[in-house]
């Protein structure tokens, strides 16, 4: 049985300070009409339902357990998400799972400017489309999108693995598309069935670093004088 | 013929090193990247000097008289401010960019003078968690090694919008330095020349970072202050804004601030002097009516306690050191002269500290070169300096007959030139005239 707490009558802090201190159980979270930092911080294996949307950072540096958003999220959804799930039914605002360290983030909608921007591990399946600049800086985990990608998707990107199932308005700098193999079909797939999500693993493109970007170019003229004929300048 | 320089004339506009510099360009084909601060000729606190006690003052007895040093930040919003012994505190520096051995250094130095150190663009360390007694947890653009569990661990929270070296810019730290150890707290692949981001990835303006910090301080349920890092660019504006962020604390880092990489052109060329940062932080707080309940952090270039007591007396709450606290464990050391001189540099000129070959240890990921710090000695070393700083400090409040280094003003102040006497807002020594506002 989950523990209903009512952010009309309870202020956030309160909030946050029972889910901190539980160490496990259901909580129902009312009236969110858009509060900021709902849910952010948890530490234990409790499970949150948010009726209705939320503001900015819903389930903040999220450790452990499940926040589902019944709703919208604003930005930075689940941003450093370390590990656990955090769902939202609608959409999310820029910046969702920002730097999220690892666990899963599921947007069941479509998803802002920079979703996954500078992701270090953390997994993130959108049901719709994403907008500009998503996985900027990427460094480690997967980005799958069931619909289309916004302008200079992965730019600067490193580690991270991009699947886009719908066209891709361009690709950032550095991120170059590659070949779809068997491991990728199966990440996918995981991916998928772990997000609740149905589609077609063959459908989608594999996006990542084309590496190029990894060490500055340096030049040097003398030594290359050094070392050629004669052996001098 | 001879080559006597003394019949020579060396162009000012296109000196040895301009020249060493477009020759280094075009051999290169890359910007110079290095470390240190800027090197030119800036107004500085030099060009302020201390009125003293006279016939009108009272000076305190310069050893017996109580002359206090502490500070607190953070009171009133946090359940643990933090209390500083001393008006000095060790500026934000990652491990990546100096060795386990000088963090902890620095850690133990700070401890044993009951003030804070600072992790930096990387993450924290168990070396440095565990010899700071008050460690301030940055948090940054990149978020490297950014990890809830170390936040709550942090005794309080830095969110870094600038730094003195480079306004606008992000960090950077080259291939040489990022080992097996460093790439894993930062997820990036080894040996890759790492350039931060200069912009944080979820929030873009005050606004933003007003809710950003309310939800770092539900993420450690209110206990810790959270301070706001600018580089000093607009100080007035800037410190102003991050006021209505609710920062328990403001550090304004000079165009002086060290760093351990960047490029030349951003050292040399972008931000304002400490000099000139200051008073209009302090303008913006007293405006506010929040001087003293915000603290205010100075940086960028301190080196003496006749720096602190200057910074103080411009209203400054605490200055951080950072340049001049590697200098004190052990930077530039004149007995590995010949090391440095072997790497084109020399003792006193060493600015490399992008390169990871640093003799002296501290600036390095190598295991051989950072085996030379030991970090019991250079944690005394810099525990003496913090305390000549402080002792330098207490010794100038005290000739203008302060009890307490935070009770310095500007009216204890002459300025040596027009210019830092337009910046100070003090007067021209020997004269009523303070430029821009008596006339």
């Amino acid at each position: 049985m989950s523990t209903a707490i009512d952010l009309v009558e309870v202020p956030l802090r309160q909030l946050n300070q029972v889910l901190h201190d539980a160490e496990s159980g259901g909580f129902d979270v009312l009236n969110p009409r858009g509060a900021h930092a709902v849910a952010c911080g948890i530490t234990t294996d409790v499970t949150v339902e948010v009726a209705g949307s939320v503001g900015y950072y819903c389930a903040g540096m999220h450790q452990v357990g499940t926040v589902v958003v019944n709703g919208n999220s604003g930005p930075g959804l689940a941003e450093n998400i370390m590990s656990g799930t955090v769902r939202t039914t609608g959409n999310a605002s820029m910046s969702a799972a920002a730097t999220g360290c690892g666990g899963l983030v599921v947007i069941e909608g479509d998803a802002g400017a920079r979703c996954g921007i500078s992701m270090k591990g953390v997994d993130i399946v959108v049901g719709g489309s994403i907008g500009h600049m998503g996985a900027f800086m990427a460094q480690a985990g997967n980005l799958v999108v069931l619909g289309d990608a916004g302008a200079d998707l992965g730019d600067s990107i490193y580690e991270a693995v991009l699947y886009a199932r719908g066209e891709v308005e361009s690709l950032g700098t550095d991120c170059v598309e590659k070949e779809m193999r068997p491991e990728h079909l199966a990440a996918v797939e995981h991916l998928l069935e772990a997000a609740d999500m149905a589609a077609s693993p063959s459908d989608f493109r594999r996006y990542g670093s084309a590496r190029q970007m990894y060490s500055f170019h340096v030049d040097d003229i003398d030594a290359e004088l050094a070392e050629g004929p004669g052996g001098t300048r | 013929m001879t080559s006597d320089t003394w019949h020579q004339r060396e162009s000012y506009s296109f000196d040895r090193n301009t020249i060493a510099e477009i020759r280094r360009a075009a051999n290169t084909g890359i910007y110079r990247i290095r470390g240190w601060g800027a090197k030119r000729v800036l107004p500085t606190l030099d060009d302020l000097v201390f009125l003293g006690a006279s016939m009108s003052r009272y000076p305190l007895e310069g050893y017996r008289e109580a002359c206090g040093t502490d500070v607190i930040i953070g009171e009133g919003r946090a359940e643990r401010p933090v209390h500083l012994d001393i008006p000095v505190t060790i500026a934000g520096m990652s491990f990546g960019s100096l060795s386990a051995q000088a963090k902890e250094a620095l850690g133990r130095g700070a401890s044993s003078v009951g003030t804070s150190t600072t992790t930096g663009d990387g993450g924290m360390t168990e070396e440095e968690r565990g010899h700071s007694t008050k460690l301030v947890y940055q948090y940054l653009p990149s978020r490297y090694g950014m990890n809830p569990d170390d936040l709550r661990r942090a005794d309080a929270i830095e969110v870094v919008v600038g730094q003195g070296a480079k306004p606008g810019g992000g960090g950077m730290l080259l291939g040489q330095k990022i080992t097996e150890r460093v790439a894993e707290m930062r997820t990036l692949p080894e040996g890759i020349d790492q350039r931060s981001a200069c912009r944080h990835p979820d929030w873009t303006g005050p606004d933003d970072l007003a809710i950003k910090i309310v939800e770092l301080r539900e993420i450690v349920d209110w206990r810790v202050p959270v301070y706001v890092k600018l580089g000093a660019a607009r100080p007035y504006y800037d410190t102003a804004l991050a006021v209505k962020a609710g920062a328990d604390a403001v550090v304004v880092d000079g165009m002086q601030g060290g760093t351990a990489a960047t490029q030349d052109v951003f050292i040399e060329h972008v931000g304002i002097p400490t000099l000139a940062a200051i008073p209009e932080a302090v303008r913006a707080l007293r405006e506010l009516g929040v001087h003293r309940d915000v603290k205010l952090i100075a940086a960028g270039g301190i080196r003496s306690g006749a720096d602190v007591a200057k910074a103080l007396a411009l209203g400054a709450d605490v200055v951080s050191i950072g340049t001049a606290a590697l200098i004190a464990i052990g930077d530039n050391d004149p007995a590995y002269d010949d090391e440095y001189r072997a790497l084109g540099s020399a003792a006193g000129f060493w600015e490399d500290y992008q390169d990871g070959t640093d003799p002296a240890g501290i600036t390095t990921q190598d295991p051989e070169l950072s085996s030379r710090l030991d970090p019991v000695i250079g944690g005394r070393r810099l525990a003496n300096y913090l305390q000549v700083l402080t002792l330098e400090a207490q010794t100038l409040a005290r000739a203008c007959g302060k009890s307490h280094v935070l009770n310095l003003e500007p009216e204890d102040l002459a300025a040596l030139t027009v210019e830092a006497a337009a910046m100070a807002g003090v007067p021209l020594a020997g004269t009523g005239w303070t430029p821009g506002t008596s006339g």
